[in-house]
């Protein structure tokens, strides 16, 4: 199963709801482009959601920080929500987990972006 | 003298992302069928992946006339994974650790840190050309009785 996309707004923040695989050559691919269009239409906000995320590899795990660290340097903020127990483990195994600003809860989440 | 071999079998394979998937797929019901618990799979499963990545894409390069081989063989301890590729060969000792600070943003290079976290050994063999790796993860007891 591929992963798919689902882009939407709240409050001038760019909610991306993922759901399969992120995965070299399935994924990691798609959410490369998904986070480049966001920014490339003006917003650096952006709030990546996990929840029906089954899987992810090293190759996704890669996808991730580089996603982070292309919003960061473009000035702008990349959060995590709604994490798997898989993908909570494999973020704390590779110490990410403190790296990414990771919520629980969509409102939470919104609410926590610089305005 | 006893064979205290289970089961073996083997796949020569393109190397391709299929390959890669089926070699996964392939772990995952062999290690259910071993017994592992239901969190346990999933990360013998992961490992397996990352070193067939690893030998698809780092190892072979996607070359179509190169082939990764993977073989699965259960005994009445472990499960052994051994992958193996074509390509120019691989130094574990010269891989950058991702859990250093100056690596922690790297887009890459976790995939043999995983293996090593969700295996209890793993081993790199040089093959000349190419590297084998074997993934050994050990059954308790009670697993050995499936």
């Amino acid at each position: 199963m591929s992963m798919k996309v689902k882009t939407r707004q709240v409050d001038g923040i760019t909610i991306l709801d993922l759901s399969g695989r992120i995965t070299l050559g399935e994924g990691s691919v798609t959410i490369r482009d998904a986070v480049r269009d966001v920014l490339a239409k003006g917003s650096n906000k952006i709030l990546l959601n996990l929840g029906d995320i089954s899987y992810i590899d090293s190759s996704g795990i890669g996808e991730l920080v580089s996603a982070f660290t292309t919003v960061k340097n473009s000035g702008g903020e990349l959060k995590l929500l709604n994490l798997t127990k898989k993908v909570h483990d494999l973020l704390q195994i590779t110490k990410l987990y403190t790296v990414f600003d990771v919520k629980d809860d969509e409102a939470t989440a919104i609410s926590s972006f610089t305005k | 003298m006893a064979d205290s071999t289970t089961s073996r079998v083997s796949f020569t394979l393109d190397s391709s992302l299929d390959s890669v998937n089926k070699i996964e797929q392939t772990a995952e019901q062999i290690a259910q069928r071993a017994g592992f618990d239901e969190d346990t799979v999933p990360h013998i499963a992961m490992a397996v992946r990352e070193a067939a990545v690893n030998a698809v894409l780092h190892g072979n390069s996607y070359d179509t006339n190169k082939h990764v081989i993977a073989s699965f063989e259960t005994t009445s301890d472990s499960l052994i994974i051994r992958i193996s590729d074509q390509g120019p060969g691989l130094d574990p000792d010269k891989i950058p650790d991702p859990l250093a600070p100056e690596n922690i943003l790297r887009g890459s290079g976790r995939g043999i840190f995983l293996i090593k976290a969700f295996m209890d050994e793993v081993n790199f063999r040089q093959l000349h050309p190419g590297t084998e790796l074997t993934l050994i993860k050990h059954r308790t007891p009670a697993q050995s009785g499936t």
